[in-house]
């Protein structure tokens, strides 16, 4: 597949520029279920996006299966209750293992022990973060084979619905939102399967859900010292990439012990900010064309032409 | 400041003390004059004293202004350290009689259900702008509830606020606040779930601002509120709202006596709570026998506590406890973390530099209801 991934557009808008970059001719599929509610407020992006556009809408779509299968519905909400236990737990763990790394970085700082001491703190949370998409990849398995969504009539249906709307679409485009339901929506209707020759447009929430695995992050939120952490895996449109949105409300990257931390967390990955209105473009196999991102090094530095 | 700068009100001390000098001096400050760590309080007036009254817990509660000689000014200074807020009055003295007013030369003022005082804001300090309405932030609504009370053997009404995009079809933590009412009047708790919640920081609520008729005998350790609220209130509220209805769904709040309330409705209830948000509690207990010194309203407070203490057991998994360093309570606060920790219960706690008001209360929520209720800010990259 090939695409681009950009980074918020509030305030500068660039899906226009993406989208001609892609060079992609016709109509565009639309994904805003992230926005929930709001999912049909989508009058501006025809205009942004430079095409006349046919929303998904995949939100409003589960609402619909959640109303008519009740036996769907119930093991969903047993599932997701799941999810978000696993999620604190695995959260609580991740916190746990942080505190004991900082203190035992401060007692080796200067000693001979220091770098191995890093070493073996980044690779247990490493470890953690695996054990959990591990577990969460196993949880969604077995729903699946308990419940069939595929198989479900009133699935089935819709997904009729959006193959035939796919079918006569080039480009799939993917804004941002909820994460966490942008993935169940995705994942419910069984989107990527429907996907032929399609290019990827996706900005923000959009862009981290496609990737391989989704991370959350916020370096800064009110409850206190912001741990990023793994939600699960991702649609896996995309590979290579782990696109962090909005850097200036979520990122330190001033701060070289956050950044070189996070690079080195998700390595082989490569952890790239995008702000206001900045984009990347892929063929499956290279990146390219990345003005404006931004790349997270290892030595705790960030840099541009990271793409060369 | 710069530390070597001399206080304004040592430099007019200096000078002449004539009417067109010190009416110069009022003119070109705002009162009290913060100056770096040091706060001039000052009053004009032909009185016979003037008289600082705060709830400073390490201050005299009473410190009297210096009269500035051949002038009608009186001031007093006092190091306030920074991002404090100190709520006051001046007592007036004339012909022996002293009578007790807010600062007539300071705008700010905080109010309570006693009346109002006035605040003086050490530097660094400024109102949260979370507490303030914000025109973008979509307002929750606040429906009449009422529940059959076999506790109390009578009816009790409350309100409930529920979220903006409120929907049937969600399931959504339940907050139960004791002294309702006075955190919506007083601490601004519907504008601060309105923004919270519009700035993803916590997640839909629903929350039942409760009040008592008699909160200093039902808030101390009464059997009947603790029944009232988990077997009566509670699972009403659950049958007819779409409410999560598990222990990390529910939430019980106070303040004061408010967070005696919740402590030992959840002692009492062990299992049924998953959440505590108690903000200067009123944890008075004692080491020897169960004299205390704070008057009778406290007797069944340190005999809960005193047994509490004897035997702490875990009775949420979180709570999030905050109490001011102003405040005499800070003793009995300080003194039950390392307990409640040796429960295994995940534990936040936080001091400011406050006293036992609303604002601190109000000042104090963002941190306490966003720990204790993450929101989708982390889920949610627009």
């Amino acid at each position: 597949m090939r695409g681009a991934l950009l980074g918020p557009q509030q305030l500068k808008v660039s899906l226009g520029d993406a989208v001609s970059a892609i060079g992609r001719e016709g109509p565009i599929a639309l994904v805003t279920c992230g926005w929930q509610e709001r999912e049909d407020q989508d009058e501006d992006l025809p205009s942004q996006l430079g095409r006349k556009t046919i929303n998904l809408k995949l939100y409003e779509r589960g609402e619909q299966v959640l109303a008519a299968d009740k036996v769907f519905a119930k093991a969903h909400r047993a599932r997701q209750d799941q999810l978000r236990q696993i999620q604190e737990f695995y959260r609580l763990r991740l916190e746990r293992t942080f505190d004991a790394a900082l203190a035992i970085s401060r007692k080796a700082a200067g000693t001979d022990l220091e770098a191995d001491e890093l070493r073996l703190s980044m690779e247990q949370v490493r470890r953690i973060d695996q054990e959990h998409l591990e577990r969460v990849s196993a949880l969604r398995e077995a729903h699946e084979l308990q419940v069939r969504p595929m198989e479900r009539p009133v699935i089935a249906k819709h997904r009729e619905e959006l193959k035939k709307i796919l079918s006569n679409v080039g480009i799939l485009a993917v804004a941002g939102g909820h994460v966490a339901v942008l993935m169940n929506r995705l994942r419910m209707f069984g989107v990527k399967d429907l996907l032929n020759d399609h290019a990827l447009v996706a900005w923000s929430g959009g862009a981290m859900v496609t990737g391989e695995r989704v991370v959350l992050f916020h370096e800064s939120p009110p409850e206190g010292f912001g741990i990023s952490e793994v939600l699960e895996q991702g649609i896996g449109l995309h590979s290579g990439v782990l696109p962090l949105p909005n850097p200036r409300l979520r990122l330190k990257l001033d701060e070289p012990l956050r950044v070189g931390w996070l690079s080195k967390r998700y390595a082989p990955d490569k952890c790239v900010a995008m702000d206001q209105g900045d984009f990347v473009q892929f063929d499956g196999e290279k990146w390219f064309g990345e003005e404006g991102t931004i790349l997270l090094k290892t030595d705790g530095t960030v840099g541009t032409g990271w793409t060369h | 400041m710069d530390p070597l700068s001399e206080l304004a009100i040592e430099v007019l001390k200096k000078g002449p003390h004539d009417g067109p000098t010190i009416d110069a001096f009022m003119k070109s400050h705002s009162f009290p004059l913060v100056e770096g760590g040091k706060v001039t309080f000052c009053f004009r007036g032909q009185v016979d004293g003037v008289h600082l009254k705060s709830w400073v817990y390490g201050l005299p509660n009473s410190q009297p202004l210096h009269h500035l000689s051949d002038s009608d000014l009186w001031h007093l200074t006092l190091d306030i350290p920074p991002k404090s807020r100190v709520e006051y009055k001046f007592e007036i003295v004339r012909n022996g009689n002293g009578h007790w007013i807010e600062d007539p030369l300071n705008p700010f003022r905080a109010t309570d259900p006693f009346g109002a005082n006035s605040v003086v804001h050490g530097e660094g300090y400024s109102i949260p702008e979370w507490t303030q309405v914000d025109p973008d932030a979509r307002p929750g609504t606040l429906e009449p509830w009422v529940v059959k009370s076999k506790a109390f053997n009578d009816t009790r009404g409350f309100l409930v606020y529920l979220p903006a995009r409120f929907r049937k079809t969600r399931r959504y933590p339940l907050l139960f606040v004791h002294d309702g009412p006075d955190y919506v009047r007083f601490a601004n708790l519907k504008t601060v779930l309105d923004n919270l919640i519009h700035r993803l920081e916590i997640p839909d609520l629903v929350v039942a601002l409760t009040g008592s008729p008699n909160r200093i005998g039902e808030y101390a350790d009464d059997e009947r509120h603790a029944r009232y609220v988990t077997e009566e209130a509670i699972p009403d509220l659950e049958a007819r709202l779409p409410l999560i209805g598990q222990p990390r769904g529910r939430c019980l709040m106070g303040a004061s006596f408010g967070g005696v309330a919740s402590l030992s409705t959840a002692v009492r209830y062990p299992g049924f709570y998953g959440r505590l948000l108690l903000q200067s509690g009123s944890f008075a207990f004692s080491d020897i026998g169960h004299q205390n010194k704070r008057g009778p309203a406290f007797e069944p407070v340190v005999k809960f506590m005193n047994r509490f203490r004897e035997n702490p057991v875990l009775v949420a998994d979180k709570a999030f406890i905050s109490c001011g360093m102003h405040e005499s309570l800070i003793y009995e606060n300080r003194s039950l973390i390392p307990m409640l920790q040796t429960t295994q219960l995940e534990l936040k706690y936080v001091e400011a530099r406050d006293g036992h008001n609303w604002e601190n209360w109000r000042d104090r929520l963002r941190e306490g209801l966003s720990w204790l209720f993450p929101g989708p800010l982390r889920m949610v990259y627009e």
